[in-house]
């Protein structure tokens, strides 16, 4: 008999709390109306950035392409006649692509960055196949002042082999004999 | 000559009321979705469908669309004369329980007498029984005929559930019966002129309440088509307007045993003020949101705590309650 009063105590006491749930202002976020605030890190649609000179950034190194655990990226390399390194050609498969993030923590060169667009679905799926020049922006990103080729041993227009920030001289091994 | 026109008349009053309640039954069956879905959203603090016009109401019309142009299928190694006419049994003996319902008085219409109910048969209550058992032929042989194993056990579920749960629903009736002295829908509705029969018989419909809630396998009671277990049981396989026809028995099911439960308990269209069918309404609708209150409040039952329940609890009860009223009148009288 207790045992019978207390699963109906228990009973009434979930109907009146359901019930008191009808009063309540719904928690739903209607979406298309309201949208949240992103986090700054939230990853999205992947770009490639330039460098602070308007260059391209990416020395098509491939690495994100060896990272990219769904294989949806592709790149040819070319090397330009003052010695920078650029992709002739850069395809990301966005149908393929998770927004891991992997791409932007291998890239060297700060090139490949997510950005916090989520919202672009389309019907045809051959057209989530993104071309150099649908990922190329004219702008640096999250990265504002790094420039790769100021740094690099490469000699390009910025300076000769020992001449970039915190370089020094080549060695001329011939010299260097006991 | 005139005989044979005033029984045409009649066949012609007769096919305008039934047209008018299939309409009305299937208008309100299609929008107790949109009830269901808009309440049991409230009370789960979500909003419910909200983009089909103003507050989803055009979501029911929508559905159905969908339903209709959506491809029919039927399963390689299904039984096909069984598979397709599954969904109809269900549907049709669901709307069928409806005929026995009265809805007003009797309408005096240029001399004749309409009556405001499509058949009174003497026998109503039975009949009412006798479409629910059948309703079970549509869960079972639909489960079994889609030859798949979720399908097959949400049919045996089904059919077990139903054919248990049917004892105490027919049993909780037959001190309403001993107290209206007949079967007939109209006859019992004019018993309660004075009181409603719950005040005198509020066991009875409790057990009534909880036995049509497992006979129109709603939530707590919801095994035949438990979708985390079976994923949506016996019409899994179904598909297009056949799993609709599925659907609207289910909901047609509700307002039905709604407005079985104002008939027996609570007055029928009996009602101040308002015209007696919106009373009807109001209270078929008052039926409603509480089983979806409960569906909103309790978990899905395991199977044998099901018929524990129906077995050990609820036919004793019911038979006690025979046993009280027949005391009660015999002392009466």
């Amino acid at each position: 008999m207790e045992s019978a009063w207390e699963a109906l105590k228990a009973l009434l006491s979930g109907f009146w709390t359901v019930f008191i749930h009808l009063f309540r202002k719904p928690i739903t976020e209607q979406y298309p109306e309201y949208k949240r605030v992103l986090p700054e890190r939230a990853r999205g649609r992947i770009i490639l950035t330039r460098d602070p000179d308007g260059e391209e950034r990416c020395v098509s190194c491939f690495l994100c392409a060896a990272v990219c655990p769904v294989n949806c990226i592709s790149m040819e390399g070319a090397e330009r006649p003052d010695g920078r390194r650029y992709a002739a050609w850069f395809r990301i498969n966005f149908a393929r692509c998770i927004l891991c993030g992997f791409c932007e923590e291998a890239c060297p060169t700060s090139a490949l960055q997510l950005t916090t667009d989520f919202e672009f679905s389309k019907t045809d799926i051959l057209s989530f196949v993104y071309e150099k020049e649908d990922l190329l922006v004219n702008h640096q990103g999250k990265d504002k002042e790094y420039n790769f080729y100021k740094y690099c041993g490469v000699a390009t227009n910025y300076g000769d082999k020992g001449e970039h920030i915190g370089e020094e001289k080549p060695v001329d091994v011939k010299s260097n004999m006991p | 000559m005139l005989n044979m026109l005033l029984w045409i008349a009649g066949f012609i009053i007769l096919l305008v009321k039934l047209m008018i309640i299939l309409g009305v039954l299937l208008f309100f069956a299609g929008y107790l979705v949109w009830v269901e879905r808009k309440f049991l959203a409230r009370l789960q603090i979500r909003y419910g469908p909200n983009r089909a016009g103003p507050y989803g109401l055009l979501q029911p019309l929508a559905d159905i669309v969908k339903m209709l142009v959506k491809e029919d299928t039927v399963p390689d190694g299904a039984d096909r004369a069984f598979f397709l006419i599954a969904p109809a049994v269900v549907a049709a003996t669901a709307i069928l329980m409806f005929s026995v319902v009265p809805f007003g008085k009797d309408l005096t219409l240029w001399g004749q007498k309409v009556p405001l109910v499509v058949t009174d048969l003497n026998i109503g209550l039975l009949f009412v029984f006798a479409m629910s058992s059948l309703g079970v032929y549509g869960v079972a042989l639909g489960g079994w005929a889609s030859n798949s194993k979720y399908g097959l056990l949400g049919g045996i579920r089904g059919a077990a559930q139903m054919i248990s749960y049917e004892l105490p629903l027919g049993l909780s009736l037959v001190p309403i019966v001993m107290m209206a002295h007949s079967f007939s829908m109209v006859k019992i509705v004019a018993a309660q002129q004075k009181y409603p029969f719950i005040l005198f018989q509020p066991l009875a419909f409790m057990i009534f309440a909880i036995s049509s809630m497992a006979e129109s396998k709603r939530i707590p009671f919801d095994l035949p088509e438990a979708e985390n277990e079976l994923v949506a049981g016996y019409h899994t396989e179904y598909s297009g307007m056949r799993f609709g026809l599925f659907f609207l028995g289910e909901y047609v099911h509700i307002m039905v045993f709604g407005a079985i439960m104002s008939v027996l308990f609570l007055g029928g269209w009996r009602g101040p003020f308002l015209p007696p069918v919106v009373w009807l309404l109001i209270k078929i609708l008052a039926v409603a949101l509480f089983m979806i209150w409960v569906r909103g409040t309790l978990p899905r039952l395991r199977y044998d705590q099901l018929m524990a329940l129906g077995w050990k609890v609820l036919i004793p009860l019911a038979l006690i309650n025979i046993l009280a009223t027949g005391a009660v009148g015999l002392m009466i009288n």
